[in-house]
């Protein structure tokens, strides 16, 4: 069984969004997720100032197996990414909810959260896949 | 219903994450397939290849067998031990499989095939060994580890006794040689120098103990393809397949055009395409920008399309790179559907990295 903390909200796409406060989230891909994609070898990020709808594509994680879209968990704008991700694509495999962050959003509509998963509803839909 | 190697209890004490290739349950990786990919590039690693087939062809016949059953000729082989990778066609001239075949005597000849194709392989040598005087043997008691890296050799040295040791000293490219109870080939899928090493299977799991622990790391079916690509070795049931001529596969030079009177099962075929030019053919593509190229994309070309046989991010040069099947009307550069977009590609040989060198 992966890792899934329990301060987290997730979405059943396999993005992880934790609150930094000030109406600001940060975003990432799950434990499960990079197991399933196996070594990261590209991550194509939005640009900062970028508006995103929740549920729209804005990222690539890209692995030695396969392309996978990222959909934005919440609606906002996207206000920093992980440039470190540039050359440093693995930091996704080896601390997938750390340093393997992707990007912060800043909600335009905090309570579209309530559409996320907790750490046990995220668990249960791994377990149906 | 899956079979396992007899090596599977050591891959899963090594940490590895196990899938179905073709029905047996095979290593993708230990950990990280990118690691694993520059520890043979590097240092050394090795591969449980116990699932591939060895036949052993035995027989008044077997040269003559041989020189009717692939389209390369058995009678370059004329030094002991020495090895040839060719193709097994179809009257169409599509290749039913490639293989390696290592001399003995006129009369001993070892087959080593692939493990998806196993039964129509057994299936067509049986058919056209029946009109001639051979036995031929599949030899399931017998494993194989391939250890692959610039310093493979000297690290399986370390394991050796000495008469082994003696046996593979100075042994040139594509040789192998029974040393002891071990048949040593310096022969690999990887574009680096090593061994492929057959080993009974009581003695497997101790061969992959002593080589785990003289400081060989175990690699997985991910790694072994993205070495494979890197070196633009193929990969049967991607690159080439039944339908497809060994002309449009860049294995041309497996095919042995003389003398004209040998009548190997599809020449006729790939005679009239070699004289009408008219088969696709084999290239290499570079993408040097972000994103990577996957195998089925198509390609668009001067005059054409063509297809993406295997693509792949490449660990060794840090930028994807692809075997693209496609039109001779090809030039310099080509363009291919990623993602709903048009990108452009670089197109150079077959080939990109050899000896932990990029050849492009």
């Amino acid at each position: 069984m992966s890792n899934i903390p329990s301060e987290l909200k997730y979405a059943t796409s396999h993005e992880w969004v934790r609150a930094e406060g000030d109406g600001i989230y940060t975003v990432g891909i799950t434990e499960h997720a990079q197991e399933l994609l196996g070594d990261m070898v590209f991550v194509e990020l939005p640009d900062v100032d970028d508006e995103v709808d929740a549920g729209e594509d804005c990222a690539v994680a890209e692995s030695v197996k396969a392309a996978s879209d990222i959909y934005a968990p919440i609606g906002g704008t996207i206000v920093e990414i992980n440039e470190d991700l540039e050359d440093a694509p693995e930091t996704v495999n080896n601390d997938a909810y750390g340093d393997g962050w992707l990007f912060k959003i800043k909600a335009s509509d905090e309570s579209e959260l309530d559409n996320l998963l907790d750490a046990e509803g995220y668990a249960n839909s791994i377990d149906e896949d | 219903m899956t079979s396992k190697t007899v090596l599977h209890a050591k891959h899963l004490e090594a940490g590895a994450k196990m899938v179905d290739f073709h029905g047996w349950e095979m290593p993708i990786n230990y950990g990280s397939q990118i690691e694993e990919h520059h520890a043979v590039r590097q240092d050394a690693g090795m591969f449980d290849v116990s699932h591939m087939t060895i036949v052993d062809i035995e027989g008044v016949d077997a040269k003559a067998f041989l020189q009717k059953l692939v389209a390369n000729d058995v009678a370059k082989l004329t030094v002991a031990g020495k090895a040839l990778y060719t193709g097994m066609l179809n009257e169409q001239g599509g290749v039913i499989d490639d293989l390696i075949i290592y001399f003995f005597t006129e009369t001993q000849y070892r087959l080593v095939v692939n493990s998806a194709t196993r039964e129509k392989d057994l299936a067509h040598i049986g058919a056209v060994a029946a009109d001639f005087d051979v036995a031929v043997t599949e030899r399931p008691e017998y494993a194989m580890i391939a250890v692959q890296g610039p310093n493979a050799k000297a690290k399986t040295a370390t394991i050796l006794d000495e008469q082994q040791q003696a046996a593979v000293e100075g042994m040139k490219p594509f040789f192998g040689v029974q040393a002891g109870d071990l048949f040593i080939a310096t022969t690999g899928y990887t574009g680096e120098e090593g061994y492929e090493i057959v080993v009974h299977n009581d003695g497997a799991a101790d061969l992959w103990q002593k080589l785990l622990d003289a400081g060989v790391r175990p690699a997985g079916l991910g790694a072994r393809d993205t070495l494979r690509l890197e070196a633009g070795m193929n990969l049967y049931g991607s690159d080439m397949d039944e339908t497809v001529s060994p002309l449009a596969a860049n294995m041309a030079w497996t095919i042995a055009w003389e003398p004209e009177e040998r009548d190997f099962i599809g020449r006729a075929a790939i005679t009239k395409q070699r004289a009408e030019q008219s088969s696709d053919k084999l290239v290499g593509l570079v993408l040097e920008s972000k994103g990577v190229l996957r195998g089925g994309s198509k390609v668009i070309v001067e005059g054409g399309e063509g297809v993406i046989t295997s693509g792949t991010f490449s660990p060794t040069l840090g930028f994807s790179v692809a075997l693209a099947r496609v039109p001779r009307s090809i030039g310099e550069t080509a363009q291919v559907e990623m993602r709903k977009k048009l990108v452009d590609v670089k197109v150079v040989k077959p080939s990109f990295v050899r000896n932990g060198k990029s050849i492009i």
